[in-house]
């Protein structure tokens, strides 16, 4: 049924290609919609214009104005029909056009949709996915981080993705989940990174934090842009000879507190590093589970590497300040490591 | 106003309709009254609700529908749930918190649904977001072929929320199969409408969707059917949304606690004599539909069957403290088995067959990387230029049976109501 055309459209050949972290986003797209009717996209500028990131370029074209639907300037009507469409079984993908404006849809996500199966049974498979992050000079409304007010919220899950394999297994995955998922996509990623992607169908559980690099000194546990940041901040520490374990949570609802405490246990420091804020940031709950179950294996205190606790500024200076970096990182995991 | 319901629809409604009419509004009444008594018995948890002299909204409207269309009621829409098919003990033991009740007992009172069998949404306590939600429902049910219809209901002091706009105005840029009743009962807890909204009418709210708006007498059940019925049809023949205003009063306070005594005696007295069961108790009689024996008949049913109904509920038990625990995601097919129900071919879907003319091309569209690179022909509701070419009436009597909906309202409403159909078709 896809043709010369889908296939071109697919933009994935034999084998392992190497692949932006957005285009991984547009193939699990692409390919979800391809393989179940039931998916549809929601958007504003999603259909002609491709999406502001042409994130679903060639969306509309492949599937109709019925599958790929430019709505109004209305996150919470675009969240709402999402709910309603996902009662008669189908799965919609909602984008933010920016993750900044998922909060105008605020109600309609932690009221509505995230209580439905726990209170009369009605499960909403939904996925609400857009750009999210800083590094991009974007301002302070074009560069949020607003993952902690869901992840705060039972009822929903929270992706947050660092490579194109794990955006599009981890997308792929979401579509599939019978759960509201919340897929937050760093903007800074996407096309400065590439990597490897399989061509054949695959998915990533949910829920499951990954080993980037192995170490025996600390723990760094860390997620989204800061995953690539931390990555670089260990080969500088390895350099004065700490081993510092990486891991990338990759979901932060539901946490995967197994990955974590295991690597804690053998390494017995933590250092929690995000671009989110710092205060009610996860490296907080962490820090609190650490507390609770792990706390006589621990020989330091857990540490926060974040944003300053502030709107996320625009000035190169200023924003440069307010973000985490591999000096900053590599600074607090070195003293960690030494205490 | 006119105080008395006259014959509005010669043909449609049969007498077995006209007296089903009659028994879910008194059901209605029946069951709050019942609840009333349990509330005074400190067997409500929480608060209690009443839709007391609005019965003829929720009966009339959702009446108008058919089995397979969706329903999203709202706090005083009791009697839409009955129509429905929900059993008076399920309300009563939703608002007792009770471990048989269908969300038991992890929500209260109108506040449960019904997604397989009587396709019933769940309202949450924040205004207005059932509508983008019944409009999601019904571009849903129109993708995959189902023909359905849905409706919601808003307040006067629900209207005004963000979330209407967007939801009706999304409905409309969608020409969604969605009916909007608008119960105007002149009260949003202690302030009044006209401190609210600067309009005689709230069906004008309409005309910033470029929709169709009816607004009829909420106290005459015969009305409400017949402008809901009709409204659900142009919906259904693909017309787009429609708002219907139904004018009526709370008679009670916002909820049990609040005796409302900031109403004016004068308002309070004018409606309670405007009684939309006495009125139509007085249409029946005139139309030799109902005697003294079938009034006894239907007491008797009601009697009989709410005496078993709040048994069964009172000696439901009280959830055990642990089914706090767990249900809070759906864990998959042995949870939940989500599959949409295809009434169309789905070849038709992939690649779309779409059944809506081309409005413009987009010359070398997607010449970008990853597609085709032709000219793609978009597909994205209607222009004013496609409406234009439309029959002017698009074979359907809309202008002429709109005139039943408004024959009891006053004079003002009726012009509006004239002009916001005219309006509509253009």
């Amino acid at each position: 049924m896809a043709g010369a055309n889908g296939a071109a459209t697919n933009g994935s050949v034999s084998g392992e290609a190497q692949i932006t972290f957005l285009e991984a986003i547009r193939q699990a797209m692409f390919e979800e919609m391809e393989r179940d009717p039931a998916v549809l996209l929601m958007g504003e500028d999603v259909g002609v214009y491709g999406g502001a990131f042409k994130t679903s370029e060639g969306l509309l074209e492949r599937f109709g104005w019925e599958r790929v639907i430019d709505t109004p300037i209305s996150e919470s009507a675009i969240i709402g029909a999402a709910c309603g469409m996902s009662y008669l079984g189908l799965r919609p993908i909602c984008e933010m056009q920016f993750i900044d404006f998922i909060v105008c849809a605020f109600n309609q996500i932690t009221n509505f949709v995230a209580k439905g199966h726990y209170l009369w049974n009605a499960p909403a498979p939904i996925v609400i996915r857009g750009p999210s992050g800083g590094g991009v000079h974007g301002g302070p409304f074009h560069s949020a981080n607003p993952e902690m007010y869901f992840v705060h919220t039972p009822g929903l899950k929270v992706i947050y993705p660092s490579t194109p394999y794990d955006a599009k297994g981890l997308l792929k995955a979401a579509v599939r989940d019978n759960n509201p998922v919340l897929f937050f996509e760093h903007k800074f990623l996407y096309r400065r990174i590439k990597g490897e992607v399989p061509a054949e169908d695959y998915t990533v559980p949910i829920g499951k934090a990954v080993v980037r690099r192995e170490g025996r000194h600390l723990t760094i546990l860390s997620y989204a842009a800061m995953m690539h940041t931390s990555l670089e901040a260990a080969d500088a520490l390895a350099k004065e000879g700490i081993e510092a374990e990486v891991i990338d949570l990759r979901t932060l609802l539901p946490l995967d507190e197994e990955t974590i405490l295991n690597s804690v246990k053998k390494t017995s420091k933590c250092l929690v590093v995000h671009e989110d804020t710092k205060t009610g940031g996860i490296a907080g709950e962490i820090a609190a589970l650490l507390c609770e179950k792990a706390f006589s294996d621990l020989d330091g205190p857990v540490l926060r590497m974040t944003s300053l606790d502030s709107p996320v500024p625009y000035a190169p200076t200023l924003e440069e300040h307010f973000l985490p970096n591999a000096k900053k990182i590599f600074s607090a995991a070195k003293e960690l490591a030494r205490y | 106003m006119g105080a008395g319901i006259t014959k509005q629809m010669p043909t449609e409604l049969t007498r077995e309709k006209y007296l089903a009419l009659y028994y879910y509004m008194r059901l209605n009444r029946a069951v709050e009254d019942t609840m009333v008594k349990l509330f005074r018995q400190n067997k409500i948890v929480g608060g209690l609700y009443s839709s007391l002299g609005q019965e003829a909204i929720s009966v009339g409207t959702c009446y108008a529908l058919e089995k397979k269309d969706w329903i999203a009621p709202m706090i005083r829409n009791i009697g839409a749930l009955l129509v429905k098919g929900v059993p008076p003990r399920d309300i009563f033991m939703q608002h007792m918190a009770k471990y048989d009740s269908p969300t038991k007992g992890r929500d209260g009172t109108s506040h449960f649904g019904d997604l397989e069998n009587l396709r019933i949404v769940s309202p949450i306590s924040m205004l207005g977001d059932l509508i983008p939600v019944m409009t999601g429902v019904a571009i849903g049910g129109r993708y995959l072929g189902q023909k359905i219809v849905t409706m919601t209901w808003i307040g006067d002091g629900g209207s005004s929320t963000g979330v209407f706009h967007e939801g009706l105005n999304f409905a409309a840029a969608q020409k969604a199969p969605f009916v909007l009743i608008l119960e105007n009962n002149l009260w949003a807890y202690s302030t009044p409408v006209r401190r609210q909204v600067p309009l005689e009418n709230l069906a004008d709210r309409a005309k910033a969707y470029g929709i169709d708006s009816y607004i009829v007498d909420g106290n005459n059940v015969v009305a409400v059917y017949n402008a809901a019925r009709e409204a659900v049809e142009r919906a259904r023949a693909g017309e787009g949304p429609i708002l219907i205003e139904a004018k009526t009063f709370r008679r009670l306070g916002h909820a049990q606690h609040d005796p409302a005594e900031y109403v004016p005696k004068e308002m309070r007295a004018y409606w309670e004599a405007r009684d939309p069961i006495a009125l139509y108790e007085k249409f029946l009689t005139a139309e030799k539909l109902l005697d003294a024996a079938g009034k006894k008949a239907i007491d008797d049913k009601l009697d009989t069957l709410l005496a078993a109904e709040r048994e069964f509920a009172e000696n439901s038990p009280m959830p055990p403290a642990e089914f706090a625990e767990g249900g809070v995601y759906c864990t998959g097919d042995d949870c939940h088995k989500i599959r949409a129900k295809w009434e169309r071919p789905i070849a038709e879907v992939t690649p779309p067959k779409s059944s809506v003319k081309a409005v413009w091309n987009v010359p070398g569209f997607g010449s970008g990387k990853g597609s085709g690179g032709a000219d793609a022909p978009i597909h994205f509701g209607d222009t004013p230029q496609l409406v234009a070419e439309r029959p002017a009436n698009n074979g359907r009597p809309g202008k002429a049976a709109a005139k039943p909906a408004t024959r009891n309202t006053p004079k003002k409403a009726k012009a509006a109501a004239a002009s916001a159909s005219r309006k509509g078709r253009r």
